[in-house]
């Protein structure tokens, strides 16, 4: 099968559901001529024209307003912004209007939008270029969060949430734009709400969110030459969370592992991790465990920033130790 | 009555004057103190007031309240609780007709406190350098919640809209006909393309912020809101212009006052009796059910 770079999926998705669906237009800065500075939307503009691929100033809540109202009024919008750490611009128009007014409305106004955005540390972009704010958006009812872990998952889920006629946030994470993986041509929806079993293991579950998916592979391949045998589970979207796959996972193994790159405290780690405590107590023979970024904005220099993110070989390090009966986290 | 309430009274020709030159297909956006707006777009008394005490035959099933009555089926968009919330809304609205290729025009109503949201100036930018059909109408009453709107806006609220080349109108906002007048042709205007506008409207609220501001003498005198009742009042001095110009009566004008008032009596009755929605709803709505 062909293999193709994140870029390249997102950009077809967004292409192929533009043919199908006049009523889709991409809305940010820089998405026209200029492809985003990561380069994912070039060639779209001369495609459908700067009608439907719409350069805005540099204004993130106003466009994310605009989007908000031509979601309610027929269209359904793709907005780009161009990094994650913007989300805390647009959080009245994406968390006060988006997320709230189809309930406000009593089910008769809808929100079709697709905000698609960024995560991701260590591209030495210092604090306000780095963040993983996906836990803030999780936590707002009304939004759905997809985290693709491949250039696959990112066509897929991408494509789903373009049709979903929710407000859907996808993070991408903006390490992983070129590197590739395998991606069918044509058609391709994958699913909300269900989870992907990335590998099968008895001994224990690692479950990773976008780019620390590949960490929890990496560590499960060191770890099977120890003789430990883990199951990497990458729940794809969060909102809705697929806890069936997890709890059955946890249950088999009963220990585990949550990693993700949002801050560990009051992050997606610990929603899960307290979901297994509560659904799968009694299955467990060892805590669940919390890895996500270091609970400190993220340093510039290279020499701290890369201590923040968790790294295969610090799972691998936690997996011994609760193998071992070893308590972790106790501070 | 549940909650804050935010009393339109007193800017009633501001809602109806621009809303008689709109088409059922055209779009709102309304505010916190949205009553007016949503009654002069055509809503239903029985449908406003369920929503207003919470019942499931409110037009959002009880879930929106005053502050978030929206009648999509009358092209209201929805009141909104943010301050200047909505003027990304209504601009998308406007991007959706023209993008689309519809002529409805969309209104965006708001009011003197929300001229100090920046995301006011980012879409006016927006909607200028695109050319969209929408029409910014400032409600200015003078009082950004409890405080003198000239102690929170330094220079022309117009000149702010011009500064993007979008032409802007002052109007005075107690006159239905002056107020009608305007609309009329920004209105056909915008259907022409040549939106966006801006109208200020001279207005005046007669109650406090809202209803439990009652003891407000610290920031707004009470000769100067009996003067407005007397002299400013839209209503009554449209009555009068009706009779003065022989189109009317005093008897028609008293009948017209007492069927209204009686409707809404009828209305209230009825919301009074209506069911609560069930509490099986509570967690109804939160997404779309995508089949």
């Amino acid at each position: 099968m062909r293999e193709i770079t994140l870029s390249t999926a997102v950009n077809e998705a967004i292409a192929e559901e533009m043919r199908r669906d006049e009523t889709i237009f991409l809305i940010g800065e820089d998405v026209a001529e200029a492809g985003t500075p990561f380069k994912i939307t070039s060639g779209l503009v001369e495609e459908f024209g700067t009608d439907r691929v719409i350069d805005t100033p540099i204004a993130e809540p106003g466009f994310m307003g605009i989007a908000v109202g031509a979601a309610m009024t027929g269209s359904r919008p793709i907005v780009d912004l161009m990094f994650g750490d913007f989300i805390f611009l647009i959080m009245d128009q994406l968390c006060n209007q988006a997320a709230k007014t189809h309930y406000m409305s009593g089910g008769k106004l809808n929100v079709p939008l697709v905000l698609r955005t960024n995560m991701g540390a260590t591209r030495r972009s210092a604090a306000q270029h780095s963040q993983s704010l996906h836990a803030i958006v999780a936590h707002i009812p009304g939004l759905k969060v997809a985290m693709p872990s491949s250039a696959l998952e990112a066509k897929g889920l991408l494509k789903t949430a373009i049709r979903d006629n929710n407000p859907v946030v996808i993070f991408e994470d903006k390490l992983m734009y070129q590197d590739k993986a395998e991606v069918p041509e044509g058609e391709l929806l994958i699913p909300f709400g269900v989870a992907n079993v990335k590998r099968e293991g008895s001994d224990i579950t690692l479950v990773g969110t976008s780019s620390m998916v590949q960490v929890a592979e990496k560590a499960a391949e060191i770890l099977a030459a120890e003789g430990i045998s883990a199951e990497v589970i990458d729940p794809r979207t969060i909102v809705p969370l697929d806890m069936d796959t997890i709890n059955n996972s946890v249950r088999k193994t009963s220990r585990c592992i949550v990693i993700d790159e949002g801050h560990q405290s009051f992050g997606i780690t610990s929603e899960i991790a307290s979901r297994i405590m509560e659904q799968s107590f009694y299955h467990l023979d060892g805590p669940v465990i919390r890895m996500g970024a270091m609970d400190v904005p993220i340093p510039f220099s290279p020499a701290l920033e890369d201590i923040t993110v968790p790294t295969p070989e610090g799972v691998v390090a936690v997996a011994r130790r609760l193998m071992a009966g070893e308590m972790i986290n106790v501070s | 009555m549940p909650g804050l309430t935010h009393m339109y009274s007193g800017e009633e020709a501001v809602a109806v004057g621009i809303c008689e030159a709109l088409k059922v297909t055209d779009k709102i956006t309304s505010t916190h103190r949205g009553h007016g707006h949503c009654v002069a777009k055509g809503a239903d008394f029985k449908q406003m007031f369920c929503e207003l005490l919470g019942k499931e035959e409110g037009y959002c099933r009880g879930k929106g309240g005053s502050m978030h009555i929206a009648d999509q089926s009358n092209g209201n968009l929805g009141a909104n609780a943010i301050v200047g919330g909505s003027m990304g809304i209504a601009t998308g609205s406007a991007l959706s007709a023209k993008r689309l290729g519809r002529d409805d025009v969309t209104v965006c109503f708001f009011g003197d406190g929300a001229t100090a949201q920046g995301l006011m100036y980012e879409v006016m930018n927006m909607a200028a350098l695109w050319t969209l059909p929408v029409i910014y109408a400032c409600e200015n009453n003078g009082y950004s919640e409890y405080t003198r709107t000239d102690e929170i806006a330094a220079g022309s609220i117009t000149a702010r809209a011009e500064a993007f080349g979008i032409e802007a109108f002052k109007v005075d906002g107690q006159d239905v006909l002056a107020v009608n007048d305007l609309a009329q042709k920004l209105v056909a205007r915008c259907r022409k393309g040549e939106g966006p506008f801006f109208i200020e409207l001279e207005t005046y609220r007669y109650h406090g912020h809202h209803v439990g501001d009652i003891n407000r003498e610290y920031y707004r005198a009470k000769d100067e809101e009996k003067q407005w009742h007397e002299t400013r009042d839209p209503i009554k001095n449209f009555g009068k212009w009706l009779t003065d110009e022989g189109l009317s009566t005093q008897e028609d004008l008293e009948a017209i006052q007492a069927e209204i008032k009686a409707d809404a009596a009828t209305a209230v009755a009825y919301a009074l009796e209506a069911k609560y929605p069930d509490a099986t709803e509570v967690d109804m709505h939160v997404f779309v059910e995508t089949a």
